[in-house]
């Protein structure tokens, strides 16, 4: 990075440090700070997407979509998250490729699972064979978007079921006295109503989901603790121009800090949305706001 | 109609084994010397100058993909990558799910590294990586064996004396002696030699980087090679 | 080897009873299913004691946070702070790294570095932590009425916790102290996954999904058996939980009760 870099073994001290930390490596590291936090950005909305869906259908008059709603929200509960990512990811993959298999490749003879292997036709492959790398790479940040969102929208949508179910009743009724169906008053009562109820869940969820991201190279994806465990490692003169011995209390020492800043931005964050979605509600805290402006 | 479709698939699939394609090489990025990530962030080792090599004389367009050493086999029977190339012995269970070239390593045995070179190895604490031959082996000596999660941890427990030795590869234990610790005499000669997986399927390719590894063993280069990242023995 | 054979051999394995070397050759469905099983006697461990530990220092953290005094309120908000924002591995490696380290002063802490006292005090302060703010949570939203009715009848201090204070906090945080409990018993599977070392093979369920993933390469076998007895896992404390819940809202009446029950649905 710097030009007095060239020969780090004649370094010292911060000169030696600095140069230390701009290496391509530590770029590396730097860069999947941002992967981590883009992908929570991505997960989130697509994970609240996900339980609101499953809510929804778990409400739902139709019986097997009630099931279903109930079923995903139940099950993928019920499992640690880390058993989850440790064989799903590969599963989603092959269900990709093999539904395309059908559609492109109708008249392929052989066997799509040969014993252990499975095997698509090329034209099927999810990316082709032949894309770039940064495909492959946006295409195995897409799976553990979508995994991630399948597993915390299963939270999600059992908080924002409750949250459904804690929004007065009276509210539907007067609704449904002005005459709105049921369909106008779940959109335009219910579900603004919900997320004052919702918020307190949701904002614990997306603290476990800001922890959750260290199991992230379970789905493919070299996030901050992979690259902090990595560089953190005995290095020997033999393999690199930075020998240090085991530094990993320092880099996770740097992650302990990464985690707890954000949570606190978190914290400070959600605080706000809190207040603005309980102005003007329906309950004891809207009603202290009002009395407060008053 | 018919007969067009069935032209296009058939040549999809010939285009899919041509020089075109791009050959996915799978590797680990942590397991120096044979294959780790420099400071520059890229892949390097021993098995990144033999991969370049061999796809060189294979004539085929390659490209480095890591992946964690857990999923490595699944991974590749899933098709995400073409071959695994992370200094993988070739053992008798792994070869029932994929295939091997030949070995491009010799077999090379298994050594201790410890704090004294007179500790008792029966009576003592032996640290492995978790789920490697090593681990198995020392479970079936009735040892006391204590499983780490990573390599790192493992030379880190007998540095701070939770275990009394661990055994490993050779050449990962040859980078770590010093600072205190020393390789024993003895070694255990468990796992084969290092070898490309490929998955069942796939033959052609298999028989590609088969040959190209038979001409690095016949001009000498190969020999180079292992000398220069002292791997393992020479063939 | 037969099944009942198999369960012989291994179904106390992860205790170190039993045949000590692991399945090696076939990896039948039944040898997984077992391994897996006895493995899960570690996960259920975990989880009861610091469940059960964990819950007093809740109750004190979240008596704490509430103090007025900084002296009380300011260490409570700390710990909960730390321990709630940091992930589970992050805690188990510095654990294991201080534990070895106090090892060197004295051997009363020998035990410490293994994961049966080591990453349960970990887990211990991890639950305690997160049941403590939820705890906290519960003793903000105790209705007025309830404390001045208290102080009515010139209950104070020990006494008014303990008839009035305590037993409202426990209906009002029970449906989230629920989802904790599930949440802890999943984040049990971290103990020897990144954290602390197996001895002699003696692991989790997730140790021994591993194992078998490892051997056969199959990971569509193995991890989805672990996920199994996981959810009767769940659904066991679910309805544990919901016993209580139960008791807990006794003396209420039907409608409100259920009321409760749903309000409070929402908290994680």
């Amino acid at each position: 990075m710097f030009s007095y870099c060239t020969d780090p073994s004649t370094l010292e001290g911060l000169s030696w440090l600095s140069c230390y930390l701009t290496t391509g490596k530590h770029m590396n590291l730097y860069i999947s700070v941002f992967v981590v936090l883009v992908l929570l950005a991505i997960t989130a909305p697509v994970a609240l997407l996900f339980g609101f869906g499953a809510a929804s259908a778990a409400r739902s008059k139709f019986l097997p979509l009630r099931w279903f709603g109930m079923g995903y929200t139940s099950i993928v509960r019920g499992v640690p998250d880390i058993a989850f990512f440790l064989f799903f990811v590969i599963a989603l993959d092959q269900a990709f490729e093999w539904m395309r298999h059908k559609v492109k490749c109708p008249d392929w003879d052989q066997p799509i699972r040969q014993g252990i292997d499975f095997v698509v036709c090329d034209a099927a492959k999810l990316p082709l064979s032949t894309a770039p790398q940064w495909v492959h790479e946006t295409y195995g940040f897409f799976l553990a978007v979508l995994t991630f969102s399948i597993v915390f929208g299963a939270f999600a949508a059992n908080v924002l079921y409750g949250a459904m179910r804690a929004v007065p009743r009276a509210q539907i009724e007067t609704a449904e006295a002005y005459g709105m169906t049921s369909r106008q008053a779940f959109w335009r009562i219910l579900v603004p109503q919900m997320w004052v109820y919702a918020l307190p869940g949701l904002s614990n969820l997306w603290m476990v989901l800001i922890k959750a991201t260290p199991l992230l190279f379970l789905l493919g994806v070299e996030d901050i603790v992979y690259w902090a465990r990595e560089l953190g490692g005995t290095k020997t003169a033999r393999f690199t121009d930075y020998p240090h011995p085991n530094w990993h209390v320092w880099y996770f020492a740097a992650l302990l800090v990464f985690y707890l800043c954000f949570t606190k931005v978190s914290e400070v964050a959600l605080d706000r949305i809190m207040k603005r979605l309980t102005k003007g509600q329906a309950t004891a805290g809207g009603e202290a706001q009002r009395k407060a402006a008053a | 109609m018919k007969s067009l479709i069935l032209g296009t698939a058939a040549l999809a699939l010939t285009a899919g084994m041509g020089l075109a394609d791009t050959v996915r090489l799978g590797t680990e990025g942590a397991y120096a010397p044979w294959n780790f990530v420099n400071d520059a962030g890229e892949i390097d080792g021993f098995e990144r100058e033999l991969g370049d090599e061999l796809c060189k004389r294979a004539e085929l367009t390659c490209e480095w993909v890591k992946n964690d050493w857990d999923s490595i086999i699944p991974n590749l029977v899933s098709g995400n990558y073409d071959t695994i190339i992370a200094g993988m012995s070739i053992t008798d269970e792994r070869d029932e799910v994929i295939d091997f070239t030949q070995a491009y390593t010799p077999p090379d045995p298994s050594a201790y590294l410890a704090q004294s070179a007179d500790v008792d190895l029966a009576g003592g604490v032996i640290a492995a990586q978790a789920t490697t031959i090593q681990a198995a082996f020392i479970a079936e000596q009735g040892w006391t064996l204590v499983e780490f999660a990573t390599p790192e941890e493992t030379v880190a427990a007998v540095r701070s004396g939770e275990a009394d030795a661990v055994l490993a590869d050779n050449s990962f234990i040859d980078t770590m002696v010093g600072d205190g610790l020393v390789k024993l005499e003895r070694t255990e000669s468990i796992g084969g030699g290092v070898g490309m997986g490929f998955r069942e399927s796939d033959a052609e390719l298999r028989g590609k980087f088969d040959a190209a590894i038979q001409s690095m063993k016949d001009d000498g280069t190969l020999n180079t090679l292992i000398a220069k990242w002292e791997v393992a023995s020479q063939w | 080897m037969s099944c009942v054979e198999t369960i012989q051999a291994y179904a106390f394995r992860s205790l170190g009873f039993g045949e000590r070397l692991l399945p090696k050759g076939e990896y039948t469905l039944c040898e997984h299913f077992t391994l897996i099983g006895s493995g899960m006697i570690w996960n259920v461990y975990f989880g009861v004691l610091a469940l059960l530990t964990g819950f007093f220092l809740a109750v004190a953290l979240a008596v704490g946070k509430s103090n007025a005094n900084p002296m009380w309120r300011k260490p409570a908000e700390w710990f909960i702070f730390v321990f709630r924002g940091s992930p589970l591995f992050i805690q188990f490696f510095f654990a294991y790294a201080c534990f070895l380290s106090l090892k060197g002063v004295s051997n009363f802490f020998d035990p410490f570095t293994s994961a049966w006292l080591g990453a349960l005090i970990v887990l211990f302060f991890n639950t305690a932590a997160y049941s403590g703010e939820i705890f906290y949570g519960a003793l903000l939203s105790i209705p007025k009425g309830d404390i001045e009715a208290a102080d009515a009848y010139g209950m104070t201090g020990w006494t008014r916790f303990r008839r009035i204070t305590f037993p409202t906090m426990m209906r009002l945080a029970w449906p989230a102290y629920t989802n904790e409990a599930i949440f802890l018993f999943h984040a049990t599977t971290l103990v020897f996954f990144s954290g602390f070392p197996a001895w002699r093979q003696k692991g989790d369920a997730l140790y021994y999904a591993s194992y078998f993933a490892d051997k056969t390469f199959n990971p569509f076998v193995p991890y989805p058996i672990l996920a199994f007895y996981f959810i009767l896992l769940t659904l066991l404390i679910i309805s544990i939980f919901g016993f209580v819940n139960r008791r807990l809202n006794k003396h209420l009446p039907q409608e409100r009760r259920s009321k409760t029950k749903l309000k409070l649905n929402l908290i994680r």
